[in-house]
């Protein structure tokens, strides 16, 4: 392709400055506001008082909230790790097919992908509940339940959030497979290598900044999920993101609230270092 | 294209088990709106006709609708405006916007939608339709951007030189040369944000207020109080409209962010 030798010119960069206004006063200045607020304190009836104090920051580490956190992150690395054992299969299957067929398979993944969360969840309800298939299985096969212990619990959290979250690991992967030289794969075959030794010798090395960027993706959003333990998970499984969300809409304390989302954050940032150093620093041989 | 080497079976099992356990629930979901137990099973569609009939949830959908298009269509504009600046031009604050929209990205759901709750609550302004629809362009104008960024790229720029040569000037060959080649993806942009929006739950939750709920707000609180057969028409029904809105945007080519078809 011929790029053009003229330097593009400054007359069209108009079009640039209501995207960067629209980002500073709805990303930027909002979250900002979040870290201001977590310093302040609460007011009488839930407002927030202009007083500067650490107490909200003091508070996030007495041990019921290190708790929650610490089954966030819990919940978070199990539901990413899962997501990653089942999506490189997947992708492989995926991206070895040939292309009419690819294209239903993305279409397939992308539908329940781009489907409100809250008609997943749904569904799933409908299926564990009163009337619903499972408990008709269960009872026609004489194994005996709990019909309440089934509709709410830490295995149906851990199965919305890896349905949920799975083309999120899936989608990167399969892109970093479109673009893999699958001689390499063809290679290790003549070489007499099993399909096992094919799939973490060959494939995952090679693809394995794609699994860290997408282990990230799963990993973020899992840690702010609120809406699939909200209901699926029942009273006993508070996680970091009940929790926040509590704080602002029940509570009404915004600038414990926010210390809590602060945290969360802050977290989150850490994440991806510590992820780059396990991924990239554990698995020698291949260079990057 | 040579054929690739295929995977093994069990890879195969796995891909077809990971698309029945996502499709059964769905399925058993919208047999469940259709059918119906008195003395032995029957199919009905009186759930839909109550849905129909619902005044609330009529309104509700009218309110989803406004807000899809209303935020669709502002951040295509703005968020396709952006794009056309970062690729074809000196624009001097290409880093600034990037790393905003990367920020708006990776930001957890949660915190964003509680950032722009206090932020609203800071200015003083009351929650309603409007607040819900600036939360919604916020959150799918990066889409856009990335959406319309992708074509643009791939353009063909001879084109435009030749314009040049031509003598039109910036603007009369970003009108007339330009923006018809990106018509396409600016029309996936905006399917991209109607789907987005008609979909959003959590940041929905968090701006709207009192009477300003939409259709998956209006589903959540239902849930809340019990599962029956007119919530199966109904999420039903906003399953098939997603759906649909999915095959418009494969047929804009707007599926390409999920990888190469």
């Amino acid at each position: 392709m011929t790029r053009s030798n003229e330097e593009p010119s400054g007359e069209l960069s108009i079009l640039g400055y209501p995207i960067l206004a629209w980002l500073i006063f709805f990303v930027a200045a909002p979250l900002i506001l979040v870290v201001i607020l977590s310093f302040l304190s609460r007011g009488e009836y839930g407002g927030i008082e202009w007083h500067l104090t650490f107490d909200n920051y003091r508070r996030v580490f007495q041990p019921i909230y290190l708790n929650i956190f610490g089954r966030s992150l819990e919940l978070s690395t199990v539901t990413a790790l899962l997501c990653l054992l089942i999506a490189y299969p997947v992708a492989w299957a995926m991206a070895s097919a040939n292309p009419k067929v690819r294209t239903f398979y993305v279409i397939a993944l992308a539908i329940p992908f781009m489907t409100n969360l809250i008609i997943r969840v749904y569904a799933i309800k409908i299926f564990v509940g009163m009337d619903g298939p499972l408990q008709w299985f269960l009872h026609f096969l004489h194994i005996p339940f709990d019909p309440y212990a089934l509709t709410q619990n830490t295995v149906l959290v851990f199965y919305g959030m890896v349905t949920s979250y799975l083309p999120f690991m899936v989608f990167p992967l399969y892109a970093a497979l479109e673009k893999f030289d699958f001689l390499l794969v063809e290679a290790a075959q003549d070489l007499g290598a099993s399909n096992f030794k094919i799939l973490f010798g060959v494939i995952v090395p090679n693809t394995r900044v794609a699994a860290l960027n997408s282990f990230t993706l799963v990993f973020i959003p899992c840690l702010g999920e609120f809406v699939i333990p909200d209901l699926l998970g029942g009273a006993k499984s508070m996680l970091a993101g009940n929790l926040i969300t509590e704080q602002f809409l029940k509570v009404r304390d915004w600038p414990f609230g926010a210390a809590l989302s602060v945290i969360l954050i802050i977290l989150l940032l850490g994440a991806p270092l510590v992820l780059r150093k396990i991924f990239l620093g554990s698995i020698h041989g291949v260079a990057a | 294209m040579k054929a690739r080497p295929r995977a093994p079976f069990w890879a195969f099992g796995i891909l077809f088990g990971v698309l029945f356990v996502l499709y059964l629930p769905v399925i058993v979901m919208v047999v469940s709106s259709v059918l119906t137990r008195t003395d032995h099973w029957v199919l009905t569609l009186q759930w839909y006709r109550l849905v129909v009939h619902d005044r609330e949830l009529i309104d509700a959908l009218i309110r989803s609708l406004e807000v899809g298009f209303a935020s669709s269509f502002i951040s295509t504009l703005v968020g396709g405006f952006a794009a056309i600046a970062l690729v074809k031009s000196k624009f001097r604050f290409v880093k600034p916007v990037e790393a905003l929209s990367f920020l708006s990205l990776v930001v957890p759901e949660l915190v964003f939608a509680l950032s722009l709750l206090s932020w609203f609550f800071v200015l003083r302004v009351q929650l309603s339709l409007i607040t819900v629809i600036l939360a919604h362009i916020t959150f799918s104008l990066c889409f856009v951007l990335m959406t319309v960024n992708g074509r643009l790229a791939a353009l063909d720029m001879t084109i435009e030189d030749a314009a040049r040569d031509l003598g039109a000037t910036e603007w009369r060959i970003l009108r007339t040369v330009t923006l018809p080649l990106i018509m396409t993806s600016m029309l996936a942009g905006f399917l991209l944000a109607f789907l987005l929006s008609f979909d959003d739950f959590l940041i929905t939750f968090f701006t709207c207020g009192v009477g300003s709920d939409t259709l998956p707000i209006r589903l959540y609180a239902a849930m809340k109080s019990g599962l029956t057969p007119q919530l199966s028409a109904l999420a039903t029904l906003m399953l098939a409209f997603t759906v649909a809105l999915i095959f418009l945007l494969k047929r804009a080519r707007g599926l390409k962010i999920f990888g190469q078809m």
